[in-house]
């Protein structure tokens, strides 16, 4: 700023640059503040909300009893084991997921200028479906080998290895000339997800009844399986994933005036391709390793924010993130409660929720054009 | 004198846990019955009315529909479940997820799995278990062996020596194709139990089963469920198919349909179907006892 000084016009040009810059930089506080808020009333409303009525007051007691604070109304070892141990890892299970397939999706479409993509598209889903669909057809010789503790995490961690080898080979595959071929990149990763698909569907023909019918749950999602020590290591690496892309929401904004422009503006679109890939990947893979495959979460997120705040990736993205965790859990309320004492599949719930509303924002937005 | 101390010591510890035992034995009146079978036979030894909710695999009889359910047995989510106050899940094998069942059991809510195996000795045992379970030792024994005594009576009419019928099981998935028996499948193990021979070898469990494959083996009698029955629109439409025509069973019309659970269950109906299926392999020298259960 001191270089300019004494230009008087140019300072002014500056002043209005720099106003811009403020007025952009509350927008973003603003859409993220007002997420959180949203965020926070559904992770309220999943901790408060079960078959079994707990009031909130015993709820709130509960939660200051595992602060080590004094309580104000009592409660049974019930209710403390309803809430920590079957609604608690739940919901964190269900903001993280969300946030993580939102997040991807805002990203992905992004980086590959697409309104179609999502975690999906790029083989991480049908990766991790097939690693999990292994594991139940032919995991339980595998799973007598291992040490009781870990057996629970079998098919998780395949789960996981399977989205990270989809996604790999998708990624080896669109390499050429030192650069990364984003048409290549989608392509390979509808012809892997279709490969996935035969996978998929040869341990489904291998498979005796039960594991049919597990398949089929798995494949429709569920956040029932949710508990903290399944979580942890999977939250690690969301989180990992999840703050990794974050960083480049200017890279994306730049990325959208198309990659020879983002290089002139001081960005390498190929590092950031790589490392937004590899982000996306660690996220949703984990994610997905533990509620399977949940869908239009990561497709319909970052659209509905877009036509809410804009398409600027600085706002996009954190905002993306709270309000995908705050959709999930909205989703799997529905999804305890619509048939209880039975629980309906989330996968259902986004879908059935996810599509139509989606179709509806699209038709009303018919005139403005652009996505 | 050491020895002594030390066996009074053991003694003590075992004898803890007895009484604890025994201050459950007090027949718990909010029971969950997790499986199919689990549900017919708490109905058929009369504890069908502590029952408080079951799972969608509990079909029969008829009073289980009505009741709550809380989803499908390997799908089971703790929630809802501890919402009906249960104080005993009795729960086929296999049942779960295994941290649902934790939680479940970390609730204190008394939890008794039950083993399953596709066999008369399994079938009587599994009687027994869920009878102890349901504190009703006495009227699961006389059930057991009520069962036994008919299951003998149905086994002695299959005529020895003779060649035994040539057997298929099938059952269709929505509009797809057919899927038939095969080797350690249930459905294979009753069609040996009643004096048949499956035809559909080389596989095991459930799977699809090859047109071409089903005029080689030329059965001579198809067993199909009555959901399968209705789904392809009778016996008559049956026979007139292209894949069965050829065969002996659509020839002579020995195209038989059973309720499925009846069938295959190996549970409470089991000497019903037992009966029905011999009668079905053998017309002229088995009888079945009354109507399928």
């Amino acid at each position: 700023m001191t270089a300019l000084a004494g230009a008087s016009g140019r300072d002014a040009r500056a002043f209005t640059i720099e106003a811009r810059l403020l007025k952009a930089r509350k927008a973003v506080l603003w859409s993220v503040a007002a997420s959180a808020i949203v965020l926070a009333v559904m992770v309220l409303a999943g901790l408060g909300f079960g078959a079994v009525r707990i009031s909130p007051a015993v709820s709130l007691s509960i939660g200051l009893s595992k602060l080590g604070l004094p309580t104000f109304a009592e409660f049974t070892a019930r209710d403390d084991l309803i809430l920590s141990a079957i609604r608690a890892p739940r919901t964190a299970l269900g903001m993280l997921a969300g946030g993580a397939l939102a997040l991807s999706g805002a990203a992905l479409q992004g980086l590959f200028r697409n309104p179609l993509a999502d975690p999906t598209l790029i083989g991480v889903s049908s990766g991790a479906a097939l690693g999990a669909v292994a594991v139940i057809v032919l995991g339980a010789p595998a799973a007598a080998l291992l040490p009781t503790y870990l057996q629970a995490s079998l098919l998780p961690t395949a789960a996981f290895c399977g989205g990270l080898a989809a996604i790999g080979i998708v990624y080896v595959i669109a390499q050429h000339d030192g650069g990364t071929n984003i048409a290549t990149l989608l392509l390979a990763g509808a012809a892997l997800t279709a490969i996935c698909g035969a996978g998929i569907g040869l341990f489904i023909f291998l498979g005796d009844d039960q594991q049919i019918r597990d398949i089929n749950f798995w494949m429709l999602g569920s956040l029932s399986g949710a508990n903290w020590k399944a979580l942890a290591p999977a939250a690690a690496l969301i989180l990992a994933g999840m703050l990794g892309i974050l960083r480049f929401g200017a890279a994306l904004d730049a990325l959208s005036l198309g990659e020879a422009d983002a290089h002139n503006l001081g960005f390498e679109p190929e590092k950031l391709k790589r490392w937004l890939i590899v982000c996306c990947a660690l996220a949703t893979g984990a994610a997905v390793s533990l509620t399977g495959v949940i869908g239009f979460v990561g497709l319909v997120t970052p659209h509905v924010v877009r036509m809410m705040i804009g398409p600027g990736h600085r706002a996009l993205l954190p905002t993306s993130l709270l309000l995908g965790g705050a959709l999930m859990l909205a989703a799997d309320i529905l999804s305890r409660t619509v048939a209880a004492p039975a629980e309906l599949p989330i996968g259902i719930v986004t879908a059935a929720i996810g599509g139509p509303f989606f179709l509806w924002l699209l038709v009303r937005g018919r005139g403005q054009g652009g996505w | 004198m050491r020895r002594f101390t030390r066996v009074l010591i053991v003694a003590h510890c075992l004898g803890l846990p007895l009484w604890s035992m025994m201050a459950l034995a007090e027949p718990a009146k909010r029971v969950i019955s997790i499986g199919g079978d689990i549900t017919e036979i708490l109905f058929a030894i009369g504890a069908g009315d502590r029952i408080v909710a079951v799972d969608t695999t509990s079909r029969y009889p008829a009073a289980a529909l009505a009741l709550p359910n809380v989803g499908y047995m390997r799908q089971l989510s703790a929630e809802p479940i501890l919402a009906l106050a249960p104080d005993h899940i009795i729960a086929v094998a296999d049942s779960g997820p295994k941290e649902v069942i934790a939680i479940l059991r970390q609730a204190g809510v008394r939890f008794t799995e039950i083993p399953d195996a596709p066999s008369v000795e399994g079938a009587l045992a599994k009687i027994r278990a869920v009878a102890a379970a349901a504190d009703s030792v006495e009227a699961g024994a006389a059930f057991a062996s009520s069962i036994s005594a008919r299951i003998d009576a149905a086994l002695a009419a299959v005529p020895q020596g003779q060649a035994k019928p040539r057997a298929l099981f099938l059952f269709s998935v929505g509009r797809g194709g057919l899927m038939a028996g095969g080797e350690t499948s249930s459905a294979d193990a009753m069609i040996q139990l009643a004096g048949g021979r499956n035809i559909a070898t080389g596989f095991s469990g459930y799977k699809p089963f090859e047109p071409e494959a089903m005029l080689a083996a030329d059965p001579e009698i198809i067993i199909v469920t009555e959901r399968t029955m209705a789904a392809l629109g009778g016996v008559e439409e049956i026979r007139a198919q292209p894949q069965f025509a050829a065969t002996q069973a659509a020839r002579t019309g020995r195209i038989v349909a059973f309720d499925g659970a009846l069938l295959l269950g190996f549970g409470a109906r089991l000497a019903s179907g037992i009966e029905h299926l011999t009668a079905a392999f053998y017309p002229e020298a088995a009888r079945p006892s009354g109507k399928p259960e």
